[in-house]
């Protein structure tokens, strides 16, 4: 069978009538991004909420009665598997991946629509699971992101009973719901991209979800199989995870259960989930700089190398996470090495990233604020995870504030300025209005240096041995005084950037009126999404014709180009020829000058 | 397309749609082929997990092998038969022939459903027997991935009845081929997981 691309096929697109199917029950790859969006940002700010709380009590533990113990561990637990997974997850894939994939792979449409649409439901339905969980008794669970058993199954452990179930079965319905989505954005990549668009002609925000879609759709099976597993120890009482353990005195049911086995099957899952959400990133990141650079991305296939290299290698890191575990030395040994070797491909990424810059005609706008600003947080956060790869040094750092503070530069603050920055910088295309310049740019300052007074001085209480997860440091001789002021002053900063994120919100809702009427490409960007007949694109996103691709999306600075790029889809016979080449003013003076 | 072609291409050198720049699916194959063997991916990792997961769990002293109902014996004879069926179906449709292709494909899914209630009869046994989910380990595990084994044929047996009533309603084979080659798939995967999970459930 000759291969036809789907986008030429004849795709039968739903054609909504009504106000419903069309911005309800869509199944539009554009209407289903903006609610993953809408929904993830939303449960995000919940995720917010519940970290102010936990600072507030952190840096004025005596002048707060907000929450009690319980309710701080129950607080640090959905802060962390919202972010990591509902915020984090969902945007990229599910908000990013919808909106981006088809355009840029010039199809009409992901391949499957309705399993697309389902996908994002499904994925409500696991938010809404997850939400109940704080109305019910004994509130959500607080055993800490990872859910550790035995404590998390525990009568000590706030939401032991409910609030566990809650979780697992919520995280359960996100992976079928990423499972159905997932599907759907690897197919579209592989076999849905318009004539002309080989692989190696993707941009790279394509490449990043790609395989970070994969990953997620390989690593999420170990987490639904310690869910079940999980789940059955809680509800039937098997003991798959549950050793045999006495509470308050008396001996439970479980008997020889191995706790470690659901550490191992926990962070299968949870070090690619980190790459799940960086890859992504790395994606994003690589086309707003290179566009705002007018340059191209620096070294494109080593780009592309790298990302099936982090990919790949970080199903064989996972154990760098349980040092502390108790599980056989050696194995550390080797997971410190894997660890390090991740590094390698990762730095090549950095350096391409600060090399596309080098002499870059860079346009300071609010997208390349947020960009730049990654680079330098994700440097940071890269850099002690060096640290803590080494297993000599994770032993004493591992149960302090320095963790906290790698994993937030690393995994919170660096994918959340590249989110920024993608959000400011397809906003023109998404909603057809440019966003208010200024005030972006107050929010990236706020933001950018706020997370640094946030997370920088934790680094040092990590130094001193203040030790995570305690909800009161109470007085103890090796924590100094100071340890406490600079507590408070982190509380300060954060609810500083914390109130800062408004800045964002005002400006997208304000803008969606009264913004200025966006051109079909402002930026200048070379790749498809922004060569759209229509802005914002409508329903089947290209007109009668599909484009057809003749070159790679990073022509940019091309001398004698009439707008100094060349989008993908102008064909070689539109070039400019050498004649009609134009000097470049920038060589003229300095030739002028010799 | 080879793989390394493909990944060491220099995109910024060639321009225009020539030669081998031309779109190629990476895969030559309906999507909705590539889509199902990508979730078979997924659910040989999902298996793979319980699997080791058994492994692990298998060294702690706690764990009392399980003797597993012969009832298992007849039940896979049945999912073989199914499986039979399908492929029977499934050669039919390509040759584009139309006799006998209700008997196969309505047959084949008729004996999964029959292996549903073969291993429900084996569950009862075990209750009989005095093994519950929670007796020991080995039972937690026997009910779980037999349980597992019997969602994921339910999944599949869903998808066939749609195409069975179409079939009935006299629904031209043609425009059921797709869904026939990817259900007989769909089957010989399955089949092959309770090959391998029958093997490692009774030798343990």
């Amino acid at each position: 069978m000759a291969y036809v691309p789907l986008a030429d096929q004849e795709q039968e697109l739903s054609h909504p009538h009504s106000w419903v199917t069309k911005y309800v029950w869509s199944q539009d790859h554009k209407v289903i991004a903006i609610q993953y969006g809408g929904t993830a940002i939303a449960v995000g700010l919940v995720a917010l909420v519940l970290s102010l709380l936990m600072r507030m009590q952190l840096g004025f533990p005596e002048s707060f009665d907000l929450i009690d113990p319980s309710s701080y561990y129950q607080s640090v637990t959905m802060h962390g598997m919202i972010m990591v997974v509902y915020l984090l997850t969902a945007l990229f894939l599910g908000g990013f991946g919808n909106y981006l994939i088809p355009l840029m792979c010039g199809a009409r449409d992901m391949v499957f629509p309705f399993l697309n649409m389902l996908s994002y439901w499904v994925y409500l339905l696991s938010v809404l699971i997850l939400m109940a969980s704080f109305f019910v008794g004994d509130g959500p669970t607080g055993a800490g992101w990872t859910l550790y058993p035995p404590q998390a199954s525990m009568a000590g452990t706030p939401g032991s009973d409910t609030g566990l179930v809650l979780m697992v079965a919520s995280l359960a319905v996100f992976i079928v719901a990423f499972t159905m989505g997932g599907l759907n954005y690897v197919t579209t990549v592989l076999q849905a991209r318009c004539r002309g668009l080989t692989m190696m002609r993707l941009p790279l925000t394509v490449w990043g979800i790609f395989v970070a879609t994969i990953l997620g759709l390989f690593a999420f099976p170990a987490l639904l199989v310690a869910a079940v597993m999980m789940l059955f120890d809680t509800l039937l009482g098997t003991s798959f995870f549950m050793p045999a353990i006495i509470e308050s005195g008396s001996p439970l049911d479980y008997n020889g259960g191995s706790p470690i086995l659901f550490q191992h099957l926990f962070w299968f899952f949870g070090h690619p989930e980190v790459y799940i959400v960086a890859l992504p990133a790395f994606g994003l990141v690589s086309d707003v700089l290179s566009t705002h650079a007018r340059k191209n991305i620096f070294g494109y296939r080593m780009m592309v190398w790298a990302i099936i290299a982090i990919g790949g290698l970080s199903f064989i890191v996972w154990a760098h996470h349980m040092y502390v575990s108790g599980m056989n030395p050696y194995f550390g040994f080797f997971f410190a090495t894997t660890t390090l070797i991740i590094a390698v491909p990762t730095a090549l990424k950095v350096y391409n990233w600060v090399l596309t810059l080098w002499e870059g005609d860079i346009r300071l706008n609010a997208p390349m604020y947020f960009a730049i600003g990654f680079i330098f947080t994700f440097i940071h956060g890269g850099l002690t995870g060096l640290f803590l790869g080494n297993v000599v040094i994770d032993l004493p750092l591992s149960d302090t504030y320095f963790v906290v503070a790698h994993f937030h530069m690393v995994m919170g603050v660096s994918p959340v300025l590249v989110l920024f920055a993608a959000l400011y910088h397809w906003y023109p295309k998404v909603t057809g209005r440019m966003f208010h310049e200024g005030m972006a740019k107050l929010h990236f300052w706020c933001t950018f240096l706020g997370t640094y007074a946030i997370y920088l001085p934790m680094h040092y209480l990590g130094f001193l041995g203040v030790p995570r997860r305690y909800y009161a440091l109470g007085t103890t001789d090796f924590i100094p005084e100071s340890a406490n002021d600079l507590n408070t002053t982190i509380t300060i900063a954060a609810l500083f950037v914390g109130a800062s994120q408004l800045l964002f919100f005002i400006n997208i809702f304000w803008s969606l009126r009264n913004g200025k009427k966006a051109d079909p490409n402002p930026w200048g960007s070379a790749s498809l999404e922004w060569q759209t007949p229509d802005t914002p694109p409508v329903h089947g996103n290209w007109g009668d014709e599909l484009p057809t691709v003749y070159r790679w999306p990073y022509d940019y600075s091309v001398p004698g180009a009439h707008q100094d790029f060349i989008p993908q889809n102008t064909p070689e016979s539109e070039e400019p020829t050498a004649d009609e080449v134009h000097f470049d003013p920038d060589q003229d003076a300095s030739k002028a000058n010799t | 397309m080879s793989l390394i072609k493909a990944l060491t291409e220099k995109p910024w050198e060639h321009k225009g749609v020539i030669g081998g720049l031309d779109p190629e699916g990476v895969f030559d194959t309906a999507s909705e082929k590539v889509a199902l063997v990508i979730f078979l991916v997924i659910a040989s990792v999902i298996f793979s997990m319980f699997t080791v997961s058994y492994y692990v769990r298998m060294e702690l002293p706690d764990w009392t092998p399980l003797s597993e109902p012969s009832q298992l014996w007849i039940n896979t004879g049945l999912l073989v038969i199914s499986s039979v069926l399908f492929q029977w179906a499934r050669s039919t449709v390509s040759a584009g022939k139309q006799k006998n292709i209700m008997t196969a494909f309505i047959g084949g899914g008729v004996f999964a459903i029959l292996f549903i209630a073969g291993q429900l009869l084996a569950w009862q046994d075990l209750q009989a027997a005095g093994h519950y989910v929670t007796s020991n380990p080995a039972n937690s595990f026997f009910y779980l991935l037999t349980g597992l084994h019997a969602l994921h044929l339910l999944g599949g047996l869903w998808v066939w009845s749609k195409s069975s009533i179409r079939l009935l309603s006299g629904g031209k084979t043609e425009d059921l081929r797709l869904s026939i080659e990817l259900c007989t798939l769909y089957w010989h995967f399955l089949l092959i997981v309770w090959l391998l999970m029958f093997a490692v459930l009774s030798n343990t």
